[in-house]
Protein backbone atom coordinates (compact mmCIF):
# COMPACT_ATOMS: atom_id res chain seq x y z
CA UNK A 1 0.00 0.00 0.00
CA UNK A 2 1.95 3.10 1.21
CA UNK A 3 5.52 1.42 0.48
CA UNK A 4 8.20 2.03 -1.63
CA UNK A 5 5.92 2.24 -5.15
CA UNK A 6 8.10 4.33 -7.55
CA UNK A 7 5.25 5.71 -9.24
CA UNK A 8 3.47 6.97 -5.69
CA UNK A 9 7.65 7.99 -5.09
CA UNK A 10 7.49 10.27 -8.12
CA UNK A 11 4.04 11.51 -7.80
CA UNK A 12 4.88 12.43 -4.29
CA UNK A 13 7.89 14.36 -5.42
CA UNK A 14 6.14 16.34 -7.93
CA UNK A 15 3.45 16.91 -5.39
CA UNK A 16 6.19 18.53 -3.41
CA UNK A 17 7.75 20.75 -6.21
CA UNK A 18 4.48 22.40 -6.78
CA UNK A 19 4.05 22.65 -3.18
CA UNK A 20 6.98 24.38 -3.36
CA UNK A 21 6.50 26.20 -6.21
CA UNK A 22 3.45 27.55 -4.93
CA UNK A 23 5.05 29.01 -1.47
CA UNK A 24 7.13 30.90 -3.91
CA UNK A 25 4.46 32.02 -6.04
CA UNK A 26 4.34 35.43 -5.16
CA UNK A 27 8.27 36.18 -5.37
CA UNK A 28 8.41 35.63 -9.51
CA UNK A 29 4.88 35.56 -10.72
CA UNK A 30 2.66 38.81 -11.74
CA UNK A 31 0.27 40.13 -9.11
CA UNK A 32 -2.69 38.22 -11.63
CA UNK A 33 -1.35 35.33 -11.57
CA UNK A 34 -1.09 34.87 -7.94
CA UNK A 35 -4.53 36.07 -7.65
CA UNK A 36 -5.64 33.41 -10.21
CA UNK A 37 -3.73 30.84 -7.93
CA UNK A 38 -5.57 31.99 -4.94
CA UNK A 39 -9.02 31.37 -6.49
CA UNK A 40 -8.01 27.90 -7.63
CA UNK A 41 -7.21 27.34 -4.45
CA UNK A 42 -10.76 28.61 -3.27
CA UNK A 43 -12.90 26.78 -5.75
CA UNK A 44 -10.42 23.51 -5.63
CA UNK A 45 -11.09 23.34 -1.78
CA UNK A 46 -14.81 24.08 -2.33
CA UNK A 47 -15.11 21.12 -4.98
CA UNK A 48 -12.75 18.55 -3.00
CA UNK A 49 -15.89 18.80 0.11
CA UNK A 50 -18.36 18.49 -1.76
CA UNK A 51 -16.07 15.61 -3.25
CA UNK A 52 -16.42 14.50 0.12
CA UNK A 53 -19.94 13.29 0.33
CA UNK A 54 -20.23 13.10 -3.76
CA UNK A 55 -17.21 10.72 -4.64
CA UNK A 56 -16.45 9.30 -1.65
CA UNK A 57 -20.11 8.82 0.13
CA UNK A 58 -22.50 8.63 -3.09
CA UNK A 59 -24.75 11.69 -2.75
CA UNK A 60 -25.84 13.61 -4.89
CA UNK A 61 -25.40 16.88 -3.34
CA UNK A 62 -26.40 18.49 -5.98
CA UNK A 63 -26.27 22.40 -4.02
CA UNK A 64 -23.30 22.19 -2.49
CA UNK A 65 -22.22 25.88 -2.46
CA UNK A 66 -25.16 26.47 -0.43
CA UNK A 67 -22.34 26.11 2.45
CA UNK A 68 -19.73 27.88 0.57
CA UNK A 69 -22.10 31.05 0.42
CA UNK A 70 -23.38 30.69 4.13
CA UNK A 71 -20.12 30.66 5.17
CA UNK A 72 -18.76 33.64 3.45
CA UNK A 73 -22.07 35.29 4.48
CA UNK A 74 -21.05 34.34 7.84
CA UNK A 75 -17.57 35.76 7.89
CA UNK A 76 -19.05 38.91 5.91
CA UNK A 77 -21.35 39.44 8.44
CA UNK A 78 -19.51 38.44 11.65
CA UNK A 79 -16.98 41.37 10.52
CA UNK A 80 -18.98 44.02 9.58
CA UNK A 81 -21.62 43.63 12.04
CA UNK A 82 -19.71 43.24 15.52
CA UNK A 83 -16.74 44.58 16.74
CA UNK A 84 -15.14 41.10 17.64
CA UNK A 85 -12.62 40.03 16.26
CA UNK A 86 -12.30 39.19 12.35
CA UNK A 87 -10.59 36.06 12.94
CA UNK A 88 -13.28 35.53 14.96
CA UNK A 89 -15.75 35.58 11.51
CA UNK A 90 -13.52 33.18 9.69
CA UNK A 91 -13.51 31.02 12.62
CA UNK A 92 -17.25 31.38 12.20
CA UNK A 93 -18.22 30.64 9.06
CA UNK A 94 -17.18 27.26 8.62
CA UNK A 95 -19.23 26.22 11.93
CA UNK A 96 -22.12 28.24 10.43
CA UNK A 97 -21.96 25.91 7.14
CA UNK A 98 -21.48 23.04 9.35
CA UNK A 99 -24.32 23.79 11.36
CA UNK A 100 -26.58 24.57 8.49
CA UNK A 101 -25.50 21.68 6.60
CA UNK A 102 -26.61 19.44 9.93
CA UNK A 103 -30.23 20.96 9.79
CA UNK A 104 -30.26 20.52 5.91
CA UNK A 105 -28.88 16.80 6.33
CA UNK A 106 -31.05 16.31 8.99
CA UNK A 107 -34.27 16.78 6.48
CA UNK A 108 -32.87 15.30 3.19
CA UNK A 109 -30.89 12.05 4.19
CA UNK A 110 -33.66 10.14 5.04
CA UNK A 111 -34.56 10.63 1.44
CA UNK A 112 -32.08 8.27 -0.75
CA UNK A 113 -30.25 9.80 -4.16
CA UNK A 114 -31.70 11.79 -6.58
CA UNK A 115 -35.08 12.36 -4.21
CA UNK A 116 -32.01 13.41 -1.54
CA UNK A 117 -30.70 15.98 -4.51
CA UNK A 118 -34.01 17.05 -5.46
CA UNK A 119 -34.49 18.36 -1.92
CA UNK A 120 -31.30 19.27 -0.91
CA UNK A 121 -31.12 21.78 -3.54
CA UNK A 122 -34.82 23.18 -2.74
CA UNK A 123 -33.09 23.75 0.18
CA UNK A 124 -30.54 25.21 -1.04
CA UNK A 125 -32.04 27.98 -2.70
CA UNK A 126 -34.53 28.24 -0.38
CA UNK A 127 -31.42 29.59 1.37
CA UNK A 128 -30.16 31.71 -1.23
CA UNK A 129 -33.88 33.12 -1.82
CA UNK A 130 -33.74 34.47 1.83
CA UNK A 131 -30.25 35.73 1.54
CA UNK A 132 -31.08 37.48 -1.76
CA UNK A 133 -34.01 39.63 -0.46
CA UNK A 134 -33.16 40.01 3.11
CA UNK A 135 -31.96 43.75 2.67
CA UNK A 136 -31.81 44.68 6.31
CA UNK A 137 -29.63 42.09 6.78
CA UNK A 138 -27.65 40.50 4.29
CA UNK A 139 -27.70 43.34 1.52
CA UNK A 140 -29.82 41.51 -0.40
CA UNK A 141 -28.54 41.45 -4.70
CA UNK A 142 -26.15 43.96 -3.35
CA UNK A 143 -24.28 41.55 -1.23
CA UNK A 144 -21.43 43.15 1.15
CA UNK A 145 -18.47 45.01 -0.27
CA UNK A 146 -15.32 46.21 0.93
CA UNK A 147 -14.87 43.41 3.82
CA UNK A 148 -12.30 45.29 6.14
CA UNK A 149 -9.78 42.68 6.85
CA UNK A 150 -7.05 42.25 9.22
CA UNK A 151 -3.97 43.68 8.17
CA UNK A 152 -2.20 40.45 8.21
CA UNK A 153 -4.32 39.32 4.91
CA UNK A 154 -5.41 42.42 3.22
CA UNK A 155 -2.63 42.61 0.56
CA UNK A 156 -2.96 40.32 -2.47
CA UNK A 157 0.32 38.53 -1.15
CA UNK A 158 -0.94 38.39 2.06
CA UNK A 159 -4.52 36.83 1.32
CA UNK A 160 -2.71 34.35 -0.96
CA UNK A 161 -0.55 32.90 1.31
CA UNK A 162 -3.31 32.82 4.05
CA UNK A 163 -5.24 31.19 1.51
CA UNK A 164 -2.39 28.38 0.69
CA UNK A 165 -1.46 27.48 4.07
CA UNK A 166 -5.38 27.25 5.41
CA UNK A 167 -6.06 25.15 2.09
CA UNK A 168 -3.14 22.99 2.53
CA UNK A 169 -4.29 22.57 6.13
CA UNK A 170 -7.88 21.16 4.98
CA UNK A 171 -7.09 19.31 2.30
CA UNK A 172 -4.55 17.11 4.56
CA UNK A 173 -8.25 17.11 7.00
CA UNK A 174 -10.17 15.57 4.54
CA UNK A 175 -7.39 13.20 3.31
CA UNK A 176 -6.97 11.79 6.60
CA UNK A 177 -11.32 11.69 6.81
CA UNK A 178 -11.22 9.54 3.72
CA UNK A 179 -8.82 7.18 5.31
CA UNK A 180 -10.06 6.83 9.00
CA UNK A 181 -12.43 3.88 9.98
CA UNK A 182 -14.96 6.86 9.37
CA UNK A 183 -14.71 7.12 5.80
CA UNK A 184 -13.84 3.61 5.27
CA UNK A 185 -17.21 2.73 6.28
CA UNK A 186 -18.55 5.78 4.81
CA UNK A 187 -17.10 4.67 1.05
CA UNK A 188 -18.55 1.24 1.90
CA UNK A 189 -22.33 3.33 2.36
CA UNK A 190 -21.41 4.70 -1.10
CA UNK A 191 -20.83 0.88 -2.71
CA UNK A 192 -23.61 -0.62 -1.02
CA UNK A 193 -26.10 0.95 1.87
CA UNK A 194 -28.56 -2.49 2.33
CA UNK A 195 -25.20 -4.61 2.90
CA UNK A 196 -24.15 -1.71 5.36
CA UNK A 197 -27.25 -2.30 7.66
CA UNK A 198 -26.87 -6.17 7.75
CA UNK A 199 -23.03 -5.55 9.68
CA UNK A 200 -24.48 -2.99 11.80
CA UNK A 201 -23.93 0.59 10.11
CA UNK A 202 -26.21 2.80 10.80
CA UNK A 203 -25.99 4.01 7.31
CA UNK A 204 -28.28 7.56 8.01
CA UNK A 205 -26.25 8.54 11.03
CA UNK A 206 -22.58 7.81 8.74
CA UNK A 207 -24.64 10.13 6.26
CA UNK A 208 -25.17 12.48 8.29
CA UNK A 209 -21.96 12.67 9.52
CA UNK A 210 -20.50 12.98 5.86
CA UNK A 211 -22.56 15.80 5.01
CA UNK A 212 -22.07 17.94 7.95
CA UNK A 213 -17.84 17.41 7.62
CA UNK A 214 -18.51 18.69 3.62
CA UNK A 215 -20.60 21.75 4.74
CA UNK A 216 -17.80 22.74 7.18
CA UNK A 217 -14.79 22.10 4.82
CA UNK A 218 -17.46 24.30 2.37
CA UNK A 219 -17.40 26.51 5.00
CA UNK A 220 -13.74 27.24 5.10
CA UNK A 221 -13.90 27.73 1.53
CA UNK A 222 -16.47 30.66 1.96
CA UNK A 223 -14.35 32.35 4.19
CA UNK A 224 -11.11 32.31 2.01
CA UNK A 225 -13.18 33.57 -0.91
CA UNK A 226 -13.87 36.77 1.90
CA UNK A 227 -10.43 36.40 2.41
CA UNK A 228 -9.10 36.77 -1.69
CA UNK A 229 -11.99 38.85 -2.73
CA UNK A 230 -12.93 41.03 0.38
CA UNK A 231 -16.56 40.88 -1.10
CA UNK A 232 -19.89 38.51 -0.95
CA UNK A 233 -22.84 38.37 -3.41
CA UNK A 234 -25.95 35.49 -3.43
CA UNK A 235 -24.49 34.29 -6.78
CA UNK A 236 -21.76 32.51 -3.75
CA UNK A 237 -25.16 30.30 -3.26
CA UNK A 238 -26.64 30.37 -6.94
CA UNK A 239 -27.44 26.64 -7.91
CA UNK A 240 -25.57 26.77 -11.23
CA UNK A 241 -22.42 27.76 -9.56
CA UNK A 242 -23.45 24.25 -7.56
CA UNK A 243 -23.40 22.83 -10.89
CA UNK A 244 -19.99 23.88 -11.77
CA UNK A 245 -18.50 22.47 -8.88
CA UNK A 246 -19.98 19.19 -9.50
CA UNK A 247 -18.36 19.68 -13.56
CA UNK A 248 -14.91 20.36 -11.88
CA UNK A 249 -15.21 16.85 -9.75
CA UNK A 250 -16.14 15.13 -12.48
CA UNK A 251 -13.73 16.48 -14.93
CA UNK A 252 -10.73 15.85 -12.40
CA UNK A 253 -12.11 12.42 -11.76
CA UNK A 254 -14.46 12.28 -8.49
CA UNK A 255 -12.77 9.08 -7.46
CA UNK A 256 -9.40 10.30 -6.62
CA UNK A 257 -8.68 12.66 -3.87
CA UNK A 258 -7.16 15.27 -5.86
CA UNK A 259 -9.36 15.10 -9.23
CA UNK A 260 -11.68 18.02 -7.99
CA UNK A 261 -8.83 20.30 -7.43
CA UNK A 262 -7.26 19.42 -10.97
CA UNK A 263 -11.05 20.20 -12.22
CA UNK A 264 -10.88 23.55 -10.44
CA UNK A 265 -7.77 24.54 -11.47
CA UNK A 266 -8.93 23.73 -15.45
CA UNK A 267 -12.24 25.48 -15.67
CA UNK A 268 -11.02 28.71 -13.85
CA UNK A 269 -8.18 28.58 -16.35
CA UNK A 270 -10.09 28.12 -18.83
CA UNK A 271 -12.74 30.80 -18.22
CA UNK A 272 -9.96 32.94 -17.80
CA UNK A 273 -7.90 32.61 -20.82
CA UNK A 274 -10.47 31.24 -23.22
CA UNK A 275 -12.63 34.54 -21.70
CA UNK A 276 -9.92 36.73 -23.00
CA UNK A 277 -11.17 35.85 -26.21
CA UNK A 278 -14.54 35.52 -26.08
CA UNK A 279 -17.11 35.11 -23.98
CA UNK A 280 -18.62 31.97 -25.10
CA UNK A 281 -16.01 30.20 -22.96
CA UNK A 282 -18.68 27.96 -21.96
CA UNK A 283 -18.74 26.70 -25.62
CA UNK A 284 -15.25 25.15 -25.44
CA UNK A 285 -15.86 23.91 -21.43
CA UNK A 286 -19.30 22.09 -23.08
CA UNK A 287 -16.51 20.35 -25.39
CA UNK A 288 -13.94 19.54 -23.72
CA UNK A 289 -16.49 18.13 -20.90
CA UNK A 290 -18.17 16.01 -23.81
CA UNK A 291 -14.69 14.78 -25.17
CA UNK A 292 -14.10 13.60 -21.37
CA UNK A 293 -16.88 11.72 -20.24
CA UNK A 294 -15.93 9.70 -23.74
CA UNK A 295 -12.98 9.20 -23.30
CA UNK A 296 -11.73 9.16 -19.77
CA UNK A 297 -14.59 8.58 -17.84
CA UNK A 298 -12.83 8.54 -14.34
CA UNK A 299 -11.75 11.75 -14.86
CA UNK A 300 -9.08 13.80 -15.57
CA UNK A 301 -6.43 12.44 -12.45
CA UNK A 302 -8.57 9.24 -12.68
CA UNK A 303 -6.73 9.14 -16.22
CA UNK A 304 -3.77 9.30 -15.17
CA UNK A 305 -3.71 7.01 -12.14
CA UNK A 306 -5.18 4.45 -14.09
CA UNK A 307 -2.16 4.52 -16.84
CA UNK A 308 0.24 4.93 -13.55
CA UNK A 309 -1.28 1.30 -13.01
CA UNK A 310 -1.13 2.84 -9.50
CA UNK A 311 -4.52 2.34 -8.76
CA UNK A 312 -6.73 -0.65 -8.60
CA UNK A 313 -8.69 0.56 -11.31
CA UNK A 314 -11.92 1.14 -9.80
CA UNK A 315 -10.73 1.39 -6.16
CA UNK A 316 -11.90 4.33 -4.56
CA UNK A 317 -8.10 5.46 -4.30
CA UNK A 318 -7.72 6.15 -0.76
CA UNK A 319 -3.84 6.79 -1.75
CA UNK A 320 -3.68 9.36 -4.60
CA UNK B 1 -31.10 -19.32 20.45
CA UNK B 2 -33.65 -18.52 17.95
CA UNK B 3 -37.30 -18.49 18.15
CA UNK B 4 -39.72 -17.57 15.59
CA UNK B 5 -42.88 -17.62 16.35
CA UNK B 6 -46.03 -17.18 13.80
CA UNK B 7 -44.16 -14.85 11.80
CA UNK B 8 -46.21 -13.34 9.10
CA UNK B 9 -45.20 -10.85 6.26
CA UNK B 10 -47.92 -9.03 4.09
CA UNK B 11 -46.41 -7.01 0.68
CA UNK B 12 -49.97 -5.60 0.25
CA UNK B 13 -52.18 -8.29 -0.15
CA UNK B 14 -49.29 -10.59 -1.10
CA UNK B 15 -48.17 -13.11 1.97
CA UNK B 16 -44.64 -13.82 1.24
CA UNK B 17 -44.99 -15.25 4.59
CA UNK B 18 -48.06 -16.25 6.26
CA UNK B 19 -47.14 -18.58 9.50
CA UNK B 20 -43.22 -19.04 9.85
CA UNK B 21 -42.12 -21.12 12.95
CA UNK B 22 -38.75 -21.86 13.87
CA UNK B 23 -36.45 -23.11 16.12
CA UNK B 24 -32.60 -22.68 16.49
CA UNK B 25 -30.37 -24.60 19.18
CA UNK B 26 -27.31 -22.79 20.24
CA UNK B 27 -24.26 -24.55 18.09
CA UNK B 28 -26.80 -26.04 15.80
CA UNK B 29 -27.09 -26.08 11.64
CA UNK B 30 -30.39 -25.37 10.83
CA UNK B 31 -31.58 -25.54 6.94
CA UNK B 32 -34.92 -24.00 5.86
CA UNK B 33 -36.04 -25.53 2.74
CA UNK B 34 -38.88 -25.60 0.17
CA UNK B 35 -39.72 -25.05 -3.34
CA UNK B 36 -39.04 -21.10 -5.19
CA UNK B 37 -41.44 -18.83 -3.61
CA UNK B 38 -41.97 -20.59 -0.31
CA UNK B 39 -40.80 -17.49 1.61
CA UNK B 40 -37.39 -18.54 2.18
CA UNK B 41 -35.44 -15.35 1.73
CA UNK B 42 -38.43 -13.03 3.23
CA UNK B 43 -38.35 -14.83 6.14
CA UNK B 44 -34.53 -14.83 6.28
CA UNK B 45 -34.92 -10.92 5.53
CA UNK B 46 -37.33 -10.75 8.11
CA UNK B 47 -35.09 -12.06 11.01
CA UNK B 48 -32.22 -9.83 9.91
CA UNK B 49 -34.58 -6.82 9.79
CA UNK B 50 -34.63 -5.37 6.49
CA UNK B 51 -38.44 -6.37 6.21
CA UNK B 52 -40.70 -5.36 9.09
CA UNK B 53 -42.95 -8.14 10.17
CA UNK B 54 -46.24 -7.84 9.97
CA UNK B 55 -47.06 -9.88 12.71
CA UNK B 56 -45.04 -12.70 15.04
CA UNK B 57 -42.10 -12.81 17.42
CA UNK B 58 -38.67 -13.43 16.61
CA UNK B 59 -36.75 -13.85 20.05
CA UNK B 60 -32.86 -13.71 19.79
CA UNK B 61 -31.13 -14.63 22.83
CA UNK B 62 -34.25 -14.18 25.02
CA UNK B 63 -34.65 -10.61 23.52
CA UNK B 64 -37.77 -9.36 20.89
CA UNK B 65 -35.62 -8.65 18.10
CA UNK B 66 -38.88 -8.40 15.62
CA UNK B 67 -39.26 -4.48 13.93
CA UNK B 68 -35.54 -3.47 14.99
CA UNK B 69 -33.42 -1.56 12.55
CA UNK B 70 -31.29 -3.81 10.66
CA UNK B 71 -28.00 -2.28 12.22
CA UNK B 72 -29.64 -3.10 15.59
CA UNK B 73 -29.82 -6.74 14.99
CA UNK B 74 -26.94 -7.12 13.32
CA UNK B 75 -25.12 -5.33 16.65
CA UNK B 76 -27.04 -7.89 18.73
CA UNK B 77 -25.18 -11.03 16.90
CA UNK B 78 -26.73 -12.10 13.91
CA UNK B 79 -25.53 -11.49 10.53
CA UNK B 80 -26.59 -12.72 7.26
CA UNK B 81 -24.63 -13.57 4.10
CA UNK B 82 -26.54 -12.86 1.06
CA UNK B 83 -28.03 -15.34 -2.09
CA UNK B 84 -26.67 -12.53 -4.65
CA UNK B 85 -23.12 -11.51 -4.07
CA UNK B 86 -23.58 -8.22 -2.61
CA UNK B 87 -20.57 -6.55 -1.37
CA UNK B 88 -18.50 -3.04 -1.33
CA UNK B 89 -17.75 -3.35 -5.48
CA UNK B 90 -15.43 -0.72 -5.24
CA UNK B 91 -13.54 -1.26 -2.05
CA UNK B 92 -10.44 -4.05 -2.28
CA UNK B 93 -11.47 -7.49 -0.46
CA UNK B 94 -10.00 -6.54 2.31
CA UNK B 95 -11.50 -3.40 3.09
CA UNK B 96 -14.69 -5.33 2.73
CA UNK B 97 -13.74 -7.21 5.51
CA UNK B 98 -12.45 -4.63 7.83
CA UNK B 99 -15.76 -2.55 7.31
CA UNK B 100 -17.93 -5.29 9.28
CA UNK B 101 -14.58 -5.54 11.82
CA UNK B 102 -14.91 -1.85 12.36
CA UNK B 103 -18.99 -1.59 12.79
CA UNK B 104 -18.46 -4.56 15.31
CA UNK B 105 -16.10 -2.59 17.13
CA UNK B 106 -17.97 0.90 16.61
CA UNK B 107 -15.77 2.94 15.30
CA UNK B 108 -17.88 4.17 12.65
CA UNK B 109 -17.68 7.88 13.72
CA UNK B 110 -13.76 7.24 14.10
CA UNK B 111 -12.37 10.78 11.64
CA UNK B 112 -8.75 10.68 13.02
CA UNK B 113 -7.31 7.31 13.23
CA UNK B 114 -6.21 6.21 9.89
CA UNK B 115 -8.66 3.03 8.64
CA UNK B 116 -5.05 1.22 7.90
CA UNK B 117 -3.93 1.04 11.85
CA UNK B 118 -7.75 -0.43 12.73
CA UNK B 119 -8.84 -3.91 13.00
CA UNK B 120 -6.18 -5.00 10.80
CA UNK B 121 -5.60 -8.55 12.68
CA UNK B 122 -9.20 -9.31 12.76
CA UNK B 123 -9.38 -8.82 9.41
CA UNK B 124 -6.75 -10.77 8.32
CA UNK B 125 -7.55 -13.68 10.71
CA UNK B 126 -11.36 -13.62 8.88
CA UNK B 127 -9.59 -13.81 5.24
CA UNK B 128 -7.11 -16.39 6.25
CA UNK B 129 -9.96 -18.58 8.19
CA UNK B 130 -12.32 -18.62 4.73
CA UNK B 131 -8.85 -18.76 1.89
CA UNK B 132 -9.08 -15.09 0.92
CA UNK B 133 -5.71 -13.66 1.80
CA UNK B 134 -4.09 -14.02 -1.16
CA UNK B 135 -6.41 -11.95 -2.77
CA UNK B 136 -7.08 -9.13 0.30
CA UNK B 137 -6.09 -6.72 -2.44
CA UNK B 138 -8.17 -7.64 -5.22
CA UNK B 139 -10.78 -4.79 -5.41
CA UNK B 140 -13.84 -7.10 -4.83
CA UNK B 141 -15.58 -6.32 -8.08
CA UNK B 142 -13.15 -8.55 -10.22
CA UNK B 143 -13.51 -11.65 -8.29
CA UNK B 144 -15.30 -14.86 -9.73
CA UNK B 145 -18.69 -15.73 -8.32
CA UNK B 146 -17.36 -18.41 -6.21
CA UNK B 147 -14.84 -16.06 -4.61
CA UNK B 148 -17.59 -13.48 -4.54
CA UNK B 149 -19.47 -16.21 -2.35
CA UNK B 150 -16.94 -16.77 0.00
CA UNK B 151 -16.66 -12.78 0.33
CA UNK B 152 -19.80 -12.34 0.93
CA UNK B 153 -19.35 -15.12 3.71
CA UNK B 154 -16.21 -13.70 5.33
CA UNK B 155 -18.01 -10.05 5.19
CA UNK B 156 -20.86 -11.78 7.37
CA UNK B 157 -18.41 -13.01 9.72
CA UNK B 158 -16.57 -9.64 10.21
CA UNK B 159 -18.71 -8.92 12.78
CA UNK B 160 -18.10 -11.60 14.79
CA UNK B 161 -22.42 -12.93 14.60
CA UNK B 162 -23.32 -15.55 17.19
CA UNK B 163 -25.55 -16.80 14.56
CA UNK B 164 -24.69 -16.39 11.19
CA UNK B 165 -27.47 -16.69 8.76
CA UNK B 166 -26.82 -17.48 4.84
CA UNK B 167 -28.78 -17.50 1.98
CA UNK B 168 -27.97 -20.28 -0.46
CA UNK B 169 -24.26 -20.38 0.17
CA UNK B 170 -23.78 -22.33 -2.71
CA UNK B 171 -26.04 -21.10 -5.33
CA UNK B 172 -23.76 -21.21 -9.06
CA UNK B 173 -21.40 -23.19 -7.25
CA UNK B 174 -19.63 -25.64 -9.06
CA UNK B 175 -19.32 -29.01 -7.72
CA UNK B 176 -16.33 -28.97 -6.22
CA UNK B 177 -16.70 -25.32 -5.36
CA UNK B 178 -19.86 -26.82 -3.39
CA UNK B 179 -17.93 -29.11 -1.59
CA UNK B 180 -14.95 -26.57 -0.65
CA UNK B 181 -17.95 -24.71 0.75
CA UNK B 182 -19.26 -27.00 2.69
CA UNK B 183 -16.16 -28.32 4.49
CA UNK B 184 -15.70 -24.52 5.36
CA UNK B 185 -18.84 -23.73 7.14
CA UNK B 186 -18.41 -26.89 9.03
CA UNK B 187 -14.89 -25.87 9.89
CA UNK B 188 -15.85 -22.04 10.62
CA UNK B 189 -18.79 -23.45 12.80
CA UNK B 190 -16.37 -25.60 15.12
CA UNK B 191 -13.71 -22.84 14.78
CA UNK B 192 -15.63 -19.92 15.67
CA UNK B 193 -18.47 -21.20 17.62
CA UNK B 194 -20.95 -20.41 15.03
CA UNK B 195 -25.13 -21.06 15.24
CA UNK B 196 -25.89 -21.56 11.56
CA UNK B 197 -29.33 -20.81 9.76
CA UNK B 198 -28.95 -21.25 5.81
CA UNK B 199 -31.33 -22.27 2.96
CA UNK B 200 -30.38 -24.25 0.34
CA UNK B 201 -32.00 -26.13 -3.12
CA UNK B 202 -29.44 -28.75 -2.92
CA UNK B 203 -30.68 -31.55 -0.78
CA UNK B 204 -27.70 -32.93 -0.95
CA UNK B 205 -25.90 -30.70 0.63
CA UNK B 206 -28.60 -29.90 3.03
CA UNK B 207 -28.57 -33.41 4.42
CA UNK B 208 -24.70 -33.54 4.72
CA UNK B 209 -24.23 -30.49 7.55
CA UNK B 210 -27.89 -29.68 8.44
CA UNK B 211 -28.60 -30.91 11.90
CA UNK B 212 -31.94 -30.11 12.07
CA UNK B 213 -34.68 -29.30 8.91
CA UNK B 214 -37.82 -26.92 8.83
CA UNK B 215 -39.48 -26.75 5.79
CA UNK B 216 -41.65 -23.68 4.22
CA UNK B 217 -45.06 -23.80 1.81
CA UNK B 218 -46.67 -21.14 0.31
CA UNK B 219 -44.98 -19.00 3.48
CA UNK B 220 -45.81 -21.06 5.78
CA UNK B 221 -43.60 -24.19 8.41
CA UNK B 222 -44.95 -27.36 7.61
CA UNK B 223 -42.77 -29.05 9.46
CA UNK B 224 -39.56 -29.06 11.27
CA UNK B 225 -37.27 -31.45 12.77
CA UNK B 226 -34.13 -33.80 12.22
CA UNK B 227 -33.33 -34.58 8.70
CA UNK B 228 -35.10 -38.06 8.94
CA UNK B 229 -38.30 -37.58 10.65
CA UNK B 230 -38.74 -34.40 7.62
CA UNK B 231 -37.68 -37.32 4.86
CA UNK B 232 -40.67 -39.42 6.16
CA UNK B 233 -42.94 -36.53 6.90
CA UNK B 234 -45.92 -37.07 4.71
CA UNK B 235 -46.70 -33.32 4.34
CA UNK B 236 -42.88 -32.65 2.94
CA UNK B 237 -43.19 -35.65 0.32
CA UNK B 238 -46.14 -33.51 -0.96
CA UNK B 239 -44.74 -30.88 -1.21
CA UNK B 240 -41.96 -32.24 -3.32
CA UNK B 241 -43.04 -34.36 -4.86
CA UNK B 242 -41.42 -34.96 -8.19
CA UNK B 243 -38.31 -33.78 -6.53
CA UNK B 244 -36.14 -36.41 -4.98
CA UNK B 245 -36.17 -36.71 -1.28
Amino acid sequence: MEFTDPAKRKAQVAGLALMAAMFFLPAFAPRFYVYLAALILVRGLLATSLNLVLGYGGMYQFHHTVFYGVGAYAAALMITKTVLSPWLGFLAGPLVAAALSLVMGLICVRLSKLYFGMLQISLGSLVWAIVFRWYSFTGGDDGIHNIPLPAAISSINGSYYFTLVVSLLSLAAMYLIVNSAFGRVFQAVRDNQERCETIGVPVKRQQLMGLVLAGFFGGVSGVLFVAVEGTVFPDLMFWTLSLEVIIMCLLGGWFTFLGPMLGAAIIVILRTVVGIYTEYWTFFLGVILMLIIFFLPEGVLGYFLERLGRTRPTSAVSES
Amino acid sequence: MLKVEGLQKAFGSFMAVSDANLEVRQGEIVAVIGPNGAGKTTLFRLITGQHKPSRGRIVFEGRDIAGLPAHRIAQAGISLSYQVVSVFSRLTVFDNVQVAVLAHQRRLLDILTPARRLAVKETWEVLESVGLADKARRTSGTLSHGDGKVLEMAIALGNRPRLLIMDEPTAGMSPEETAGTIELIKRLRSERDLTILFCEHDMEMVFSIAGRIMVMQYGRTIAQGTCDEVKCDLHVQEAYLGISV
